[in-house]
């Protein structure tokens, strides 16, 4: 534990996420005392007063450490990731958009001026007759007005800057702060860039029964009656637990929900969804072998939305990192 | 200049890759476009390998093993068989055109078939034009 004189200098910042990992911070409830014993928080937009101002006016590395969460969806997120990093000592990517990109990164199925017209112009419950989208620059009352860049595509931080540690989940669970703090306070961190949950999978401590090991159709979880013992995957559920790293205890399983894989990938995954691909080829059961693919499009059918399924979290971190254009020239991560 | 398209092949070793190998000294003709990787299986193709290599500049993927009921190994190909069933349809949402992946049973006795697979290929994927990646040729 650090001297009373010298605590810890702590910052926390959200890009594009929901907020719900800066309220899982607080979710530790009376144990952030504990934390701002040996710390002081010097930025945290969800909970104190700093301006950006306060953040340039900081030495390099001033911060000891900052939690990071949310995407980088906007050139604002990029701005304040680099100043974030230049700050920092050890900078964490806090929950699911920061280390994949999360929920938010499925706007990368579409583009930006998709997204412009559904939020701003399409959605039914948008009253926007004018058609008013944001701009970037915008005259008003004789002045200019300067909004940040919305980008083309969403990032995880490590797109833009170096990450050293990563505490995943969406959010993540109050446990695994926890357990990050106590390395953090006790100098006890493992190498840097290592993502501090499990190192196995969900099903590793999933305590559902495994045995038929093999699917015939995909079923919704609200179509069938859930058997509470048994895999949610032998039962037609698409679990993303095989290819989902460890460290919740399996707790969407363990409430009757399949694993939407918030993690990520367990370390040695290129790509999670691919990797599911993969583990769902060896189970199905389609037809006899042999006859395999006869019914392909039947059990294909009941697959209705097979990015949102199995990129829910890590679209963009995946290999394409969202939608690209055959014949076009997409650009690389 | 003509589109000359980039192919990447994954054969097995036992069956396909000798397939390519008759191909070979039969001194069959076809086109120069694919590069061929032997793996042990059809069923050691992860759909990672597939998408990086789309990623890495590949206009087209031939994914080529053992006739049903052949695999050394018993069931890899039928692994193969469905992975790429699933594979393709996640493309398709990818945006990606999901002709650009092949799955062909080819035997190590069959280097005619080999010859004709790639010429045929070959010749699907210059009509379908460049893959969702071909910076990395114009670079070159
Ligand atoms: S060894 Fe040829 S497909 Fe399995």
């Amino acid at each position: 534990m650090q001297e009373k004189e010298n605590k810890l200098k702590v910052g926390a910042y959200w890009a594009s996420s929901c907020g719900g990992c800066d309220v899982a911070l607080l979710g530790l409830h009376e144990r952030i005392l504990d934390l701002l014993e040996g710390a002081d928080i010097a930025f945290w937009p969800a909970a104190t007063d700093f301006k950006y101002e306060d953040l340039k006016s900081y030495k390099r590395n001033e911060l000891d450490i900052t939690f990071f969460n949310g995407g980088i969806r906007t050139s604002e997120n990029e701005e304040i990731a680099k100043l974030l990093r230049e700050k920092t000592d050890l900078l964490v990517a806090y929950g699911s958009c920061a280390h994949q990109g999360g929920i938010p990164g499925l706007a990368n199925m579409s583009d930006k001026s998709t997204v412009f017209d559904t939020v701003y112009r399409d959605n039914p419950s948008t009253y926007n007759p004018e058609g008013t989208v944001p701009l970037e620059r915008s005259e008003f009352n004789g002045g200019e007005l300067e909004l940040p860049a919305f980008n083309e595509r969403v990032k995880n931080l490590e797109g833009v800057v170096k990450v050293d540690y990563t505490v995943p989940g969406c959010p993540p669970p109050p446990e695994l702060t926890q357990n990050f703090l106590d390395l953090i306070l006790n100098d006890d961190l493992p190498p840097r860039g290592s993502v501090v949950a499990g190192e196995k999978t969900v099903c590793d401590e999933c305590n559902r029964e495994w045995n038929k090991k093999s699917i015939d159709e995909f079923h919704r979880p609200q179509e069938i009656e859930i058997d509470l013992e048994k895999c949610l995957l032998d039962q037609g559920i698409i679990c993303m637990g095989p290819v989902t790293r460890s460290g919740c205890d399996a707790s969407c399983p363990e409430m009757n929900l399949p694993c939407k894989g918030c993690f990520g990938p367990p370390s040695k995954v290129d790509d999670q969804g691919a990797e599911m691909l993969n583990s769902l080829a060896s189970i199905l059961q389609i037809g006899e072998e042999g006859k395999a693919l006869e019914s392909e499009e039947n059990v294909l059918a009941n697959l209705p939305d097979p990015i949102g399924t199995f990129y829910s979290f890590s679209l963009a971190n995946s290999i394409f990192g969202g939608k690209v254009e055959d014949g076009g020239n997409n650009e690389r991560k | 200049m003509d589109f000359e398209p980039k192919l990447v092949g994954f054969l097995c070793k036992w069956c396909s890759s000798a397939g390519a190998d008759l191909a070979g000294v039969s001194r069959k003709n076809y086109p120069s476009n694919l590069i061929p990787i032997t793996v042990n299986c059809s069923g050691r193709i992860d759909v990672s390998y597939v998408v990086r290599a789309f990623h890495d500049g590949a206009d087209g993927v031939l994914i080529s093993g053992c006739h049903p009921g052949d695999c050394h190994y018993n069931s890899g190909n039928y692994k193969a068989w469905r992975r790429v069933a699933l594979l393709k349809h996640v493309l398709e949402e990818f945006g990606v055109n999901p002709d650009r992946v092949k799955l062909k049973w080819i035997s190590a006795t069959e280097g005619e078939k080999f010859a004709q697979t790639i010429k045929g290929f070959t010749s699907e994927i210059k009509e379908l034009g460049p893959g969702p990646y071909n910076d990395a040729r114009e670079r070159e």
